[in-house]
């Protein structure tokens, strides 16, 4: 791929640390520990853990506040560095920056979960009771059927369709031999 | 880990390439399905009335539907 020196200083660098975040990897280097504190912001005093004003999602991925409020001072050291030039960090300081910034990577944020099967489990599950609800109600409930539902007249009715002929060309009476007197094949 | 960069993705044109695609799956998905329509609704149908109506006699149907008493005016 023809690149010039620019686009290369650009992309690959983000392409290197893209793929160490596609997997979740925690620094190795002693002094650039992703422990977090996000703990409570000056203006939500006494505000409990987890409960930040860092939100981010897929639709709403670039938050106002960092992750990582109180940082240590290797952490600090590290945002000093940060306001020089990009190339003289090493690829374990931008992976901290990058935790120091945002809770989760694009591929930890999206990973899959297994919460589909809870869901699909408890639809059938409460359908499966309703269906005990509705015999019940058939059982207890229901009055009789009405004289027009039972067996023999919907037998008379039938005959007399099939008399006037009802859809012959490509309905019901055409479905119905009358010579033989018996259905199709 | 200095390997091969990511390719670069699209950087404009994404409403242009959105449509195109969707323009061109658009037509060929309606023309396909009135395609289907027809050659699976509306030609059976027209030819079971042709087939139906070529060698029918009206008034054998009458006295057939006269006979099963279906009518009030003619018995």
């Amino acid at each position: 791929m023809a690149m010039s020196d620019l686009e290369r200083a650009v992309w690959s660098p983000l392409g290197s640390c893209a793929r160490s975040l596609a997997a979740p990897v925690y620094s190795q280097a002693q002094d650039l520990q992703t422990m977090c504190h996000h703990g409570p912001r000056a203006r939500g005093q006494g505000k409990m853990t987890p409960y930040t004003d860092y939100f981010a999602q897929r639709s709403y991925p670039m938050p106002e506040e960092p992750f990582c409020t109180e940082l240590s001072a290797e952490q600090r050291a590290l945002k000093e560095k940060e306001k020089g030039s990009w190339t003289q960090l090493s690829h374990a300081e931008k992976v901290a920056l990058y935790r120091l910034q945002y809770h989760e990577t694009f591929a930890e944020m999206n990973r899959r979960s297994s919460e589909w099967k809870t869901v699909v489990g408890c639809v059938f599950f409460f359908i499966g009771f309703t269906a005990l609800l509705l015999w019940w109600q058939r059982v207890y409930v229901f009055p009789e059927k009405p004289v027009t539902l039972t067996d023999e007249w919907k037998a008379r009715q039938l005959q007399r369709i099939l008399d006037m002929k009802g859809n012959p060309v490509q309905g019901l009476a055409s479905r119905w031999d009358y010579e033989k007197k018996e259905w199709r094949k | 880990m200095a390997s091969s960069a990511l390719t670069k993705p699209q950087m404009w044109g994404l409403l242009a390439t959105h449509l195109r695609f969707h323009i061109i799956g658009a037509f060929t998905v309606a023309l396909g399905v009135a395609a289907l329509y027809k050659f699976g609704v509306a030609e059976p149908r027209k030819k079971a009335y042709a087939d139906f109506y070529r060698n029918y006699d009206s008034m054998k149907d009458f006295e057939e539907m006269r006979r099963a008493g279906i009518f009030q005016s003619a018995k």
